[in-house]
């Protein structure tokens, strides 16, 4: 509470051997923001984020989650943090009910079966508390872990890519509820390779490499990529995309859906090299805002195409 | 925020770990199957009360006393005549060979010898290599003689006969003098049993929430080293338990075992012994980076634990580097315990110099398994 901050580091650095995971980034949230982190695979997300809930001893940097300091308080940050983890990681030979009760048992939460009374029943699960987790969907497990995560009230919630393998409704109904907890006041940091969860975000962090590479709001970080993409669409834009790539200008050429985006950071090369195609039967070419998710491929070509 | 132990807790782990063994079949099976093989298999294959063993008479003095005693060698279950020869030595070769297990030689002179009074010697030459396998043969040895000779000693003989034995018998248990009965076996199986499945118990204890990835979860919570090292040995306790009354009846109802000290006592040992066992587990689960490396760690464990405890050997038998081992280990001293409260009846004062390693061991393995304990994923 001391920073009015839920998360408040600097410096935080990891190696395992000579492989630096997270080269000191700093990172400061907000109570009752909602914050994305974002970065290709092996970009040192999971180890920031265990090294915010205490799972991970930090090599160097220092500071506090919920005004509780990483280095000397774990046991405090344990108990006040919600953290889920990217595999599911309760118990599949324990019914739901069993999860939800150890949880509630090792947090020594009080009026803990009508707590857990009321998690079930607002997860719709009242009939199936008795099943296996292990039997049950990829869904509906992601809505357990989350439950559980949260039964013992935490003010910060870590999550680590909570939707990966889940169905589009499920992660919808998955956000809304991460909304309607951040109104309550709750601050979530969550992990994610999805746009579309990036944009529902009041801020993100790129990282990359162990870096951050990019942060602010959605727009922000769009706006500070100084990309310019033109979007080619109709007949015969799928074959352009060979002859594009590697030209002067253009640093990226993607595919979304049937159009193509084609971007650059110098418009006058991006447009001279689109030059020769425009006119063509079929083909339009129009300049567009940038999408984020130009900007990540952009940011990923940038240092891990330059590292590789 | 409590800093403090939680009783809560440790029930908490505690019920975890006992639903999942619950729900766990082939873990159940394991429980209660594994002793019963071990016992059985172990109990009777190492010393079944062995019969029909082959076995070859010397005959230097033929004649009605030596028919008699070879018809009554026939008779018993216990041997089985191969060979009937006048040659000592062949009979020897015999058994040097591993061919027969008994030679009983009837020396020349034995009728005139027996007529007179003069007390003749029976040999009896036994293959003690394997001691168990002869000891029930050999010990019904005397009295088969004076009984098939009753029937020869009568008219003026008769006072022979009853002024018995009219001959000794001279047995030379060859190759290994010390005899291990099974009364020795079954009580030594109850620490080879309780090593073997307690270690097993736990030493997957932590790999396996490793390897589901629910390891993770353990350490995002509030929970302490020690709180969930007590929450997981606890109901295996129960399980030694089990497994150990098991054992006892088996080897009180079908091996016979006598049980003479007191079974307090005992029990008292047991728990000591048991939970030595689960903390060595815990341990090598704290070590291991998934449930293989903590399995093969587990045979490194069994293996002297078996071989060098002095339940396979005599302990005494081994070279002086083995013993050393041995010593160090819970088995050993969990071995002399047991066979010493069982057959010989003894009491705590008597067992107290195995009883305080136990302690020590169990002290040592529990500082090592929350020593290299990580609270994180480092």
């Amino acid at each position: 509470m001391t920073s009015g901050l839920a998360i408040d580091v600097h410096g935080l650095t990891k190696r395992f051997g000579p492989k630096v995971a997270v080269n000191g980034i700093d990172i400061a949230v907000p109570y009752g923001e909602v914050w994305g982190f974002l970065g290709p695979n092996g970009s040192g997300k999971t180890t920031t984020i265990r090294m915010l809930c205490g799972l991970l001893h930090a090599d160097a940097g220092e500071g506090t989650c919920l005004g509780l300091d990483l280095k000397t308080q774990p046991d405090a940050i344990k108990r006040a943090v919600g953290y889920m983890t990217q595999k599911f990681s309760f118990w599949e030979d324990l019914s739901i009910r069993e999860n939800l009760e150890f949880v509630a048992r090792m947090y020594e939460l009080d009026g803990a079966r009508e707590k857990i009374d009321q998690t079930i029943a607002r997860l719709g699960l009242t009939k199936r508390q008795g099943q296996l987790a292990g039997e049950l969907s990829g869904g509906w497990k992601q809505r357990l872990a989350l439950a559980a995560c949260m039964l013992h009230s935490p003010k910060l919630l870590l999550l680590d890519e909570p939707t990966a393998g889940v169905d589009p409704k499920a992660r919808r109904d998955f956000w809304d509820e991460i909304h309607r907890l951040s109104a309550e006041g709750l601050t979530v940091l969550v992990s994610t390779h999805y746009m579309d969860e990036a944009e529902r975000c009041d801020r993100i962090v790129y990282i990359s490499l162990g870096n951050i590479v990019a942060r602010g709001a959605v727009a922000e970080v769009i706006e500070q990529s100084k990309l310019f993409t033109f979007v080619v669409e109709g007949e015969g834009a799928r074959q352009l995309a060979e002859k594009l790539r590697g030209q002067k200008g253009i640093e990226f050429v993607s595919f979304f859906g049937a159009a193509l985006h084609v971007s650059g950071r110098d418009r006058t090369a991006l447009e001279q090299a689109l030059g020769p195609y425009r006119g063509r039967d079929g083909l339009t070419i129009t300049e567009a805002v940038p999408s984020l998710e130009d900007v990540f491929i952009q940011l990923q070509e940038e240092t891990i195409g330059s590292a590789v | 925020m409590s800093e403090r132990f939680s009783l809560r807790r440790i029930g908490a782990v505690l019920r975890k770990e006992i639903i999942q063994m619950r729900r766990d079949r082939l873990t159940l099976a394991m429980i209660v199957g594994v002793p019963m093989m071990q016992i059985f298999l172990f109990g009777f294959a190492i010393n079944v009360n062995p019969k029909h063993l082959p076995t070859a008479v010397s005959i230097s003095d033929p004649g009605v006393y030596a028919d008699s005693i070879v018809a009554a060698l026939q008779n018993s279950s216990y041997f089985e005549i191969v060979k009937a020869t006048n040659s000592p030595a062949q009979a020897r070769r015999m058994l040097d060979q591993g061919e027969v297990s008994f030679v009983v030689e009837i020396p020349a002179n034995f009728s005139r010898d027996l007529v007179r009074g003069a007390r003749p010697q029976l040999l009896v030459e036994s293959d003690a290599t394997d001691p168990a396998a002869g000891s029930n043969a050999t010990a019904a040895l005397s009295e088969l003689f004076t009984d098939a000779l009753r029937d020869d000693l009568k008219g003026p003989l008769a006072a022979r006969a009853q002024t018995a034995p009219a001959f000794d018998v001279v047995i030379h248990p060859l190759y290994n003098p010390e005899a291990i009965t099974q009364y020795n076996v079954v009580p030594g199986l109850l620490a080879v049993i309780l090593t073997m499945s307690m270690v097993l118990m736990t030493c997957l204890a932590l790999t396996r929430e490793r390897e589901r990835g629910t390891y993770e979860n353990l350490l995002a919570m509030p929970v302490k080293p020690l709180e969930l090292m007590i929450g997981k040995i606890a109901p295996n306790i129960g399980v030694g338990a089990i497994q150990s009354v098991l054992v006892l009846l088996i080897a009180k109802f079908v091996f016979g075992v006598p049980m003479i000290g007191s079974l307090l006592l005992l029990s008292g040992a047991l728990l000591l012994f048991i939970t030595a066992n689960l903390a060595v587990g815990y341990t090598f689960s704290t070590i291991a980076q998934n449930q293989l490396q903590a399995m093969q760690m587990t045979m490194f464990f069994l293996l002297p634990a078996i071989l060098l405890s002095g339940f396979a050997f005599p302990f005494r038998g081994m070279p002086v580097w083995a013993q050393w081992i041995g010593e160090v280990l819970p088995a050993t001293h969990f071995l002399r315990v047991v066979r010493g409260i069982l057959l010989k009846g003894n009491g705590a004062g008597e067992i107290w110099p195995d009883l305080w390693p136990l302690i020590l061991f169990l002290f040592v393995s529990t500082s090592l398994a929350l020593l290299r304990f990580r609270r994180t994923l480092d």
